[in-house]
């Protein structure tokens, strides 16, 4: 399972989930809707510049905090392809793989990754590339439950399947 | 090998005789809780296509993040929520007036038994570790899934266990430890795990207190969180990935503050120097107790909140507010000039009842002081426990007790 993006924004630690959705917003639960307060606070720019497929680096426990799905709703309906950081809020992290937002776990991508950069993702064989040919860089491939959910486009499709 | 607290609950819920970390177990689900998320929860089961919850008893919805409605949209979301309520026969259902924020209501109407297996869809639902549960958060769509299958896949987590030793020194409460502890760990120290405390200042605490504890290890990252109960236990030869020893008494010195904009950039009070507040807010699902009401009226008795700072009280249940009406702490805290709000969250998700205007600082017992959690992304959170909160209100400043206390 490989995707390919552009690094659109690489952020620090301890990416919040207030910073990424703010709670004044949580009455909105059409999550097409979400990403127009993407970083609204923060980083306002950041929904601005995001293209379809592109790529957010960022270091450790990103998306800490709440557990509004809206954040990952936000990010994922945003046309983000995938986020890659050093590690993810378990809350997050559940709530991404149920709504189909494929998360990248590594330890040294990030820090070798800058804004701009264009990448290749494998997601179950674990690796982060900078393209063209750059070195290959570690991440933890994703669990057989993950790849499932993500397979079939998240958990709300899935359990459809499953009982429909 | 024995097991700690979240494998002995793990392993009964999934029908193992034992588990270990990293395995990953599929647990029958005791109690699953959510609030105005709800709405989100019903719109997602609705696209799973299935009619009937699994089990209307084992589902309790609480309205608290925006009570009473303060826009006709989350009017609109509480109807929705109210007309599902009835569809599906989901009897506890506690709305506007009748109970609070959800972690206290959940509480203090014997919901939460020791040994079950509680997810809520908000994010301290750890809370309920202080009554022996593995109790943790998870998404709206994550529950649509439990209200269908009533069971959810756990990577069973590794345990820090922390013991409390020494006592906690005048003005010392169950929010300094915590905060001291997140401080120390990180706001990810506690990723993916299972926290234990346990130690005679643990056992020396208010249940209240206890679920102070168990609540903010949320902020350190905490799967769950557990204060010592008498019905289960960790075994004595469990495995622990740490165990870290603390001495309250000497750990303990002044009230701990976490200043802007995490919850681990903890410094004792002294520290922090002089910082006007424009705002002091004494309530949540972390801090809005009966112990936390009583100590502010001592410390507010016969005093004026300051002038330039405005205090808002917030009971975290009905039945809260009515005891403190009873014992006289509402009175005590209105005479002062606090503005008691009605059971809710308020302020503390930045949707109304106490919004910060830019440059403006608060001083509040709640748990997060993220960029704009409360207001303006140009205001700042400060959090303490609530004896520094009263005594800050009364400064106008950031203040120990003891500088308004002769």
């Amino acid at each position: 399972m490989k995707l390919r993006g552009r690094v659109a924004v690489k952020l620090g630690d301890n990416i919040d989930t207030d910073i990424i959705y703010p709670g004044r917003y949580l009455n909105i639960t059409d999550r097409e809707k979400t990403p127009e307060h993407l970083f609204e606070l923060a980083y306002p720019d950041i929904r601005t510049r995001l293209k379809p497929g592109d790529i957010i680096v960022a270091g450790k426990n990103f998306g800490c905090g709440s557990s509004r799905e809206q954040a990952t709703a936000a990010v994922k309906f945003a046309g983000v392809g995938a986020v890659v950081a050093v590690s993810f809020a378990r809350i997050f992290y559940r709530n991404s793989i149920n709504l189909g937002l494929p998360l990248v776990t590594s330890r040294e991508a990030p820090a070798q990754l800058e804004e701009g950069d264009e990448i290749e993702i494998d997601l179950t064989g674990g690796s982060v590339r900078k393209l063209p040919g750059g070195a290959v860089l570690a991440a933890a491939p994703l669990d057989a439950r993950a790849v499932e959910l993500l397979n079939a486009g998240g958990l709300i499709p899935y359990l459809r399947k499953k009982y429909a | 090998m024995g097991m700690t607290l979240a494998e002995k609950i793990l392993a009964r819920a999934s029908g193992c005789d034992r588990v270990a970390p990293d395995q990953v177990v599929v647990a029958n689900i005791d109690l699953a809780m959510s609030h105005e998320n709800a709405d989100l929860v019903r719109k997602s089961f609705k696209d799973i296509g299935v009619r009937r919850v699994w089990d209307p008893d084992k589902i309790v919805i609480i309205l608290d993040h925006r009570v009473p409605a303060e826009s006709e949209k989350t009017a609109a979301t509480h109807k929705a929520i109210r007309e599902f309520v009835r569809e599906q026969g989901i009897r506890n259902f506690y709305d506007v007036g009748r109970g609070g924020i959800c972690h206290q209501v959940l509480a203090e109407n014997g919901h939460v038994k020791p040994g079950m297996v509680v997810v809520g869809t908000d994010s301290h639902t750890t809370t309920h570790g202080a009554f022996g549960a593995f109790a943790a958060g998870i998404g709206a769509t994550e529950m649509a899934g439990v209200w269908t299958e009533g069971r959810l896949w756990f990577k069973v987590p590794s345990t820090i266990r922390i013991l409390v030793s020494g006592e906690l020194r005048p003005w010392i409460s169950a929010k300094d430890l915590i905060l001291y502890i997140i401080g120390q760990l990180g706001a990810d120290g506690a990723d993916y795990r299972s926290v234990e405390f346990d130690g005679p200042v643990i056992r020396a605490m208010s249940i209240a207190s206890r679920m102070v504890l168990a609540n903010l290890s949320m902020e350190m990252g905490a799967k769950v969180a557990f204060t010592p109960v008498d019905e289960i236990a960790p075994d004595p030869d469990a495995a622990y990935e740490r165990v870290l020893a603390i001495d309250a008494t000497e750990a303990l010195q002044e009230p701990q503050i976490a200043c802007p904009h995490t919850v681990d950039n903890v410094r004792p009070l002294p520290a922090v120097g002089n910082v006007p507040v424009d705002q002091a807010v004494l309530g949540s699902c972390t801090n809005g107790r009966l112990e936390d009401l009583e100590i502010a009226a001592r410390i507010l008795g016969g005093r004026r909140v300051h002038e330039r700072t405005r205090l808002i009280v917030i009971p975290a249940s009905q039945r809260i507010y009515l005891e403190a009406m009873r014992l006289g702490y509402l009175q005590t805290l209105i005479e002062a000039g606090a503005m008691i709000n009605p059971p809710g969250c308020g302020p503390c998700v930045g949707v109304h009842q106490g919004i910060l205007a830019a440059g403006e600082v608060c001083i509040s017992s709640t748990n997060r002081n993220f960029i704009g959690r409360m207001g303006s992304k140009d205001s700042q959170v400060f959090l303490a426990s609530p004896a520094v909160v009263a005594a800050s209100a009364i400064a106008g400043k950031i203040a120990h007790p003891e500088e308004v206390i002769e």
